[in-house]
Parts: C-alpha cells; sequence; structure tokens
C-alpha cells in the first residue's frame, strides 16, 4: 500500500511513466478521421489495465502535438481529474498528427546535513541542487508516449524522427494497421536502429479477458520488429532500455522507455 | 487499338453497343425490420491481383451536412475503401459518387468506354462491395472476374446483414 503511494506521488510529480509496471498511455477517440477541421479528443492515464482509468492521470505538462506539416499545436480545452487527462484537438490540416507527451529529466538524491534528500528536474535546472550536497546520485529518464491521428489522406512528416531517445517508425503507416496483416516497425534510440530491444504489446479491454495475451517481440539486427495483428481493438506497445549516454556527467546511467498506442482495425 | 477503333466506330454509326464490352452490377440494399433506419453508405470498386483499387465505381454518402456534419465525415467507416481509396480521394467524383439509396435492387451498368473502365488493363480482377450503415453493420462482398470478358461470366455472392443479394455481368 504504501509503496503503492510513494509510486503514485513519483508519478504524479514529474514522470508519466515508470519501470514499475504501471502503464501509461494516451488514448485518442479516433485514429482515422475525416471532414473538414473534425475535432478528436484524447484521454492520457497511467494505470495497469488497459484503457481504464484507475490510478493516476498522465500529466499534461509535457504534450508535444506535431501537426502534418511539422509545427506544433496546442492541445485545446485540457484538463486533468483524479484519473485522467483529458484534451481536444482540432485536426486542421490534412494528414498526420503526431500527439506524444515527451519527458527527458532527472532525477537525484544527496545528502545535506546528514539528511538525505531527493530532487527532480531536468539538465537545466540542475544547478537547482545545493553546493554543500554530498553523496549525490543522479540518473536520467528519457521518455516518449505517443500516439497517431490521420485526417484525411495519411503523411509523414510529423512522424520524421527527432533523434532524441527512444522512437518507433512504422515501415508502412502507424494508421494503416488491419487484422491477420504483418506491420513492421524499426525501433530507433537517438536516431540510430537499434538490435535487441524488448517489446510488450497488449491490446485493450483487459477487464473482458482472463489473460493479458501479450505479444513480445524483440528487434532483429536492422533494429526492426514484424507484428502480426491476431484481433482488432487498440494496442499498447512498450520497450525500454538503458544506456550510459546522459546529457549531464552527473548522472551515470540513462533510462529510456517508449509507448505508443496502436488503433488495429478489422478487415 | 480496340478503344480506339471503338470510339472511330461509334462516330460513324448512330448506335453501336456490339461493340463495348460491358460490365453489369446489380447491389441489393436488404430491406431491414429495425427501430432506426439510415441508408447505408456503399462503395463498389475494382481490384486488380495486386489488391488494390483499379477503378471506383460507385460511392454512395449522404451528400449534405447536419448539426452532426458533412456527410463526408462517416466516409472512413467503409474501412476498406476508405484505405485503399477514399483517404486520397477528392470526392465529390463525377460519375463515381451519389447519394444514399433505398432499399431493393441496383442496377449499375458500365462498358469500357467510360473513364472508370477504359484504362483498365486485361486481366484478373475483383469486383468489391463494401456496405457500412449508421448505427448498424459492415459487409463486405467480393466476386472475381476478368476483364475484358472472352465470353460473358455471371457471377453473385449473397450478403448476410448490410448487403443483399450482388451480381455481375460481364460481356465481351
Amino acid at each position: 500500500m504504501k509503496r503503492t503511494l510513494v509510486l503514485a506521488a513519483a508519478l504524479a510529480a514529474a514522470l508519466p511513466f515508470s519501470a514499475l509496471a504501471h502503464k501509461a498511455w494516451l488514448l485518442p477517440s479516433q485514429t482515422v478521421i475525416a471532414g473538414n477541421d473534425p475535432w478528436i479528443t484524447v484521454d492520457g492515464a497511467v494505470s495497469n489495465d488497459l484503457f481504464y482509468f484507475n490510478h493516476v492521470p498522465l500529466r499534461l505538462e509535457s504534450l508535444v502535438i506535431t501537426a502534418p506539416d511539422g509545427s506544433s499545436v496546442q492541445a485545446q480545452n485540457p484538463a486533468t481529474g483524479k484519473f485522467r487527462s483529458v484534451f481536444d484537438i482540432e485536426l486542421k490540416q490534412q494528414g498526420t498528427y503526431r500527439i506524444a507527451s515527451v519527458n527527458d529529466g532527472l532525477s537525484a538524491t544527496y545528502e545535506l546535513n546528514g539528511e538525505r534528500k531527493r530532487w527532480r528536474g531536468t539538465a537545466a535546472t540542475f544547478g537547482e541542487l545545493p553546493s554543500g550536497a554530498k553523496d549525490v546520485q543522479v540518473s536520467q529518464s528519457v521518455g516518449r508516449v505517443e500516439t497517431f491521428v490521420t485526417n484525411g489522406t495519411p503523411n509523414d512528416t510529423a512522424l520524421k524522427p527527432t533523434g532524441k531517445g527512444i522512437e518507433l517508425i512504422a515501415l508502412a503507416h502507424p494508421n494503416d494497421l488491419f487484422v491477420g496483416e504483418e506491420a513492421t516497425f524499426r525501433v530507433l534510440v537517438d536516431g540510430k536502429p537499434t538490435a535487441g530491444l524488448e517489446f510488450e504489446i497488449v491490446r485493450g479491454a483487459t477487464r473482458y479477458r482472463n489473460a493479458q495475451d501479450e505479444i513480445k517481440v524483440t528487434s532483429d539486427a536492422k533494429g526492426e520488429v514484424r507484428v502480426t495483428w491476431p484481433e482488432a481493438g487498440m494496442y499498447w506497445l512498450e520497450t525500454g532500455t538503458e544506456d550510459s549516454r546522459t546529457s549531464v556527467k552527473q548522472a551515470a546511467r540513462r533510462r529510456l522507455s517508449y509507448v505508443a498506442t496502436l488503433e488495429v482495425l478489422p478487415q | 487499338m480496340r478503344v480506339t477503333l471503338t470510339i472511330a466506330l461509334s462516330g460513324l454509326l448512330a448506335t453501336s453497343p456490339a461493340y463495348a464490352a460491358t460490365l453489369d452490377i446489380n447491389v441489393e440494399v436488404p430491406k431491414l425490420n429495425v427501430a432506426e433506419y439510415h441508408r447505408p453508405y456503399v462503395a463498389v470498386w475494382l481490384e486488380g491481383a495486386d489488391q488494390k483499387v483499379a477503378a471506383n465505381l460507385s460511392v454512395w454518402y449522404q451528400q449534405t451536412g447536419n448539426a452532426e456534419g458533412h456527410g463526408t465525415k462517416w466516409l472512413p467507416d467503409l474501412r476498406q475503401w476508405w484505405r485503399k481509396s477514399g483517404r486520397t480521394l477528392d470526392v465529390p467524383v463525377d460519375g463515381v459518387t451519389g447519394p444514399t439509396r433505398p432499399a431493393g435492387t441496383h442496377a449499375l451498368s458500365f462498358s469500357d468506354r467510360q473513364p472508370a473502365l477504359k484504362q483498365l488493363a486485361p486481366g484478373s480482377y475483383t469486383l468489391v462491395v463494401e456496405a457500412v450503415r449508421e448505427v448498424g453493420g459492415r459487409e463486405l462482398l467480393k466476386i472475381p472476374f476478368t476483364w475484358p470478358a472472352k465470353a460473358a461470366q455471371n457471377a453473385s455472392a449473397q450478403g448476410s446483414t448490410e448487403l443483399g443479394k450482388v451480381t455481375l455481368s460481364a460481356k465481351p
């Protein structure tokens, strides 16, 4: 119980993802849409069950919405409740939108006047640490939680890799996934295809079945993973890794995580 | 060559239907006993052996808008058609798109002189009919055939929910 509370507090404080098995996600109301200036609404939450709001909301501070022309758009009507965050997007352009919560944070523990303290921030605010801090332990977390929505004809401008952290590139298109068909993705770490990343893929509506039915795949030598979708539905896809390419020298390790919500349609 | 010849002939003769290869399709929109009925959105198209759209023949959707939005809003519900053609198409398309139709059998006739079939290379094709209805279901039927027909070909497929009988008749 206590552990859950600490975890909840930690999640609420800064990071919408966690190594402790809770699942962060963004859930769009629609992924394939048509019309002049249609709207969608997106939920964001962190939970064990997919896609149910029963733990903590996904914080919206680090939301990055990329429009089909590559520009940034603002979320409309954002709100964060007890269990979920919600926001709307007006899709003024034709093409594919990339909706992401992108985090790059540092956490530190240190000793000051004989007391053990914690600190959270970013590389830019790292100077906040008091000068008398001793035994400073810093770790970096880089995470991306994202989903994709296409208005009209799909395009790839918003899907171009940013070169930071883990990213997943659909070799076809992330809004073109159909049951029974094989989809190929390439996983990038800082823009480079990377082998050996383990993926966990779980279909939503977990409440109505007795097993997770997770799909496990690992990226091959070319950094590619192949998935044949067994059923239609919203899928939650996660991967993560660790390395030492940190942005501040005091941090020894960098933890990377990636989550995508993908919709698979029936034939 | 054949097309040029046909056009030349049609210029000479007032009536020359015998020279045109024809494709006649009947699509039955079933009468449904439901509390809330809306006419289905229907897409009729031809797919080549590569399963890509070779020709859009007919697309029926609500041509007007209401408080919920314009009729084009629900075109993506014709999922396969949307994926394969609709999303890259600028509707309305002359001679292809039209309003939704009531229950009954609707006859569609095409010939190799019409834009839809004029550019169709000889080969194996599949007629695909997809229907989706507001607060209803979705159904997709396929009928394979060869174009242009060397001898008359007749085929049909029977729908069970959103479509009735679909027939295809190709004549050389």
